[in-house]
C-alpha cells in the first residue's frame, strides 16, 4: 500500500467549488532509465486516476486523469469539484504491474 | 492530451495557493547568510510553503507510522521511551551531537540507529533506507522553525576544526574545494543554476533531481562526486565532521525540514 495524502477544505459549504489536493508515493519508473547495472528498469507507472463521488443517487465520476511518464515521482494532483451535498468520494490510481491504490473521504456539507 | 492539459492548468492553478505550515524565511539574515531556499524559482518555493503539496510529507507521514512501531527483541518503539514524536521538538536543531559511548559524534540518523541497537535491540538501517530517513524527517519537522543550535560540547570542537579543514580541501580530478564554489563563488551561476551558501538548513530534503528524499550525507556525496573524487563513505567520519563545520556556520539559521531543493 503506498501511502497517499488527500486534502479537502475543513468546512464546506454546499454548493461551493472545492478543491481536492492529492499526494501519493509512487516511483514514477520511465521505463527509458538504465540502473546502476546499466539494464533499463521495468516501466513502473500509475496510468490512470479517477475519482468517484457517491451519494444516495448512486456512484459518480467526477474527476479523472491519465499519467505518462514525463509525471514526476510522486505525482501531486489537485481538482476542483462542486460540493452537491453529502457522500463519499473514493479516489482510485491504477498502474503497471498491477498497482491500485483505493481511498475513500467522506464529503460534508453544512447547511 | 486534451485531459492532460486540463490536469496541467488545475495544477498550475494551485501553485499560486496562500502559504501554510512553513515560517516566511527571511532572505538574507544580519550576518548576509541565505538559505538555498532563496536562491529557487518561485514554483519550487511554493512547493515547500504548501505542505498539502509538498511530498516529503509523504515521508513525515511514513515516519509518524513508524515512529509507534515496535522493532527488535525488545519489542520496543520509539513511543515506548520518548512518547508522542512531538517530545522531540528542538532536537534535530542540534545534530550532530556527542555521544559518550562511543566517544564521537553522530548524526542523527545515526543516533536513530544507536537508539535501535541499545534499547530496541534491533540492526541497524542501512544510511540510505527510506525508513531511517522517514524517521530522521518526522524527528526533524518537528523543529520546524526553530534555529539552528549546534551542541556546545567542548569535545566536539576538534571534529568540527576537521570539517573546516575538510571544507577547504582540494579534492578529486576538478582539484576544487567545497569552499572555493560556496564561500568564493556563492550567488554565481554554475551552469543556469545558482551556487547556494551550502546552509544545510532543510535536511533531510527533497530533492527534486533525486525525485526523493535524501540527507546532507547523501547531498555532499553528490557534490564530491561533482568534482569527481572519491566520495566519503556514508557514516564516515568525514562526513559527519562535515555536518558538523556545516551546521556550526549555519548556527541561529531556521530549520524548514522538510525542506524542498532543485
Amino acid at each position: 500500500m503506498a501511502r497517499t495524502l488527500i486534502n479537502l477544505p475543513k468546512s464546506i459549504r454546499r454548493g461551493e467549488t472545492i478543491e481536492i489536493q492529492t499526494l501519493i508515493a509512487h516511483p514514477m519508473e520511465t521505463g527509458y532509465r538504465p540502473g546502476s547495472d546499466g539494464v533499463v528498469l521495468a516501466r513502473d507507472l500509475i496510468r490512470h486516476f479517477k475519482c468517484f463521488f457517491a451519494d444516495e443517487s448512486g456512484q459518480h465520476l467526477v474527476f479523472s486523469a491519465q499519467l505518462f511518464s514525463a509525471i514526476s515521482a510522486n505525482p501531486y494532483l489537485a481538482f476542483q469539484l462542486r460540493a452537491t451535498g453529502n457522500g463519499t468520494l473514493t479516489l482510485v490510481w491504477e498502474g503497471d504491474q498491477g498497482f491500485r491504490q483505493t481511498e475513500t473521504v467522506a464529503l460534508k456539507v453544512l447547511g | 492530451m486534451r485531459v492532460w492539459l486540463q490536469v496541467l492548468s488545475v495544477v498550475l492553478a494551485a501553485t499560486v495557493v496562500q502559504p501554510i505550515g512553513a515560517q516566511p524565511l527571511a532572505a538574507t539574515d544580519a550576518q548576509g547568510r541565505r538559505s538555498g531556499f532563496a536562491d529557487m524559482g518561485v514554483a519550487t518555493q511554493n512547493i515547500q510553503r504548501d505542505d498539502r503539496q509538498n511530498p516529503a510529507m509523504l515521508w513525515v507521514a511514513d515516519g509518524e507510522v513508524l515512529w509507534s512501531r515496535t522493532a527488535g527483541s525488545a519489542d520496543k518503539s520509539c513511543v515506548s521511551c520518548h512518547g508522542p514524536v512531538a517530545s522531540l521538538k528542538g532536537v534535530a536543531v542540534q545534530y550532530p551531537r556527542f555521544d559518550n559511548l562511543s566517544q564521537k559524534p553522530v548524526s542523527l540518523g545515526e543516533r536513530i540507529n544507536l537508539c535501535r541497537q541499545r534499547h530496541q535491540l534491533a540492526p541497524s538501517l542501512p544510511a540510505m533506507d527510506q525508513r531511517l530517513i522517514a524517521l530522521e524527517t518526522v524527528v526533524a519537522h518537528q523543529s520546524r522553525g526553530m534555529s539552528i543550535r549546534p551542541d556546545p560540547d567542548p569535545r566536539l570542537q576538534a571534529f568540527r576544526r576537521q570539517g573546516e579543514t575538510l571544507f577547504s580541501q582540494r579534492l578529486g580530478q576538478l582539484d576544487l574545494s567545497c569552499a572555493q564554489c560556496h564561500d568564493q563563488q556563492a550567488g554565481r551561476l554554475l551552469g543556469g543554476t545558482v551556487i547556494p551558501q551550502a546552509h544545510p538548513t532543510g535536511y533531510p530534503l527533497y530533492r527534486l533531481e533525486w525525485q526523493g528524499m535524501g540527507t546532507l550525507q547523501r547531498r555532499l556525496r553528490n557534490c564530491m562526486s561533482g568534482v569527481r573524487a572519491e566520495p566519503f563513505a556514508l557514516g564516515s567520519s568525514e562526513l559527519v565532521a562535515l555536518e558538523l563545520y556545516l551546521l556550526g556556520r549555519a548556527a541561529g539559521m531556521p530549520l524548514e525540514t522538510p525542506a524542498i531543493r532543485p
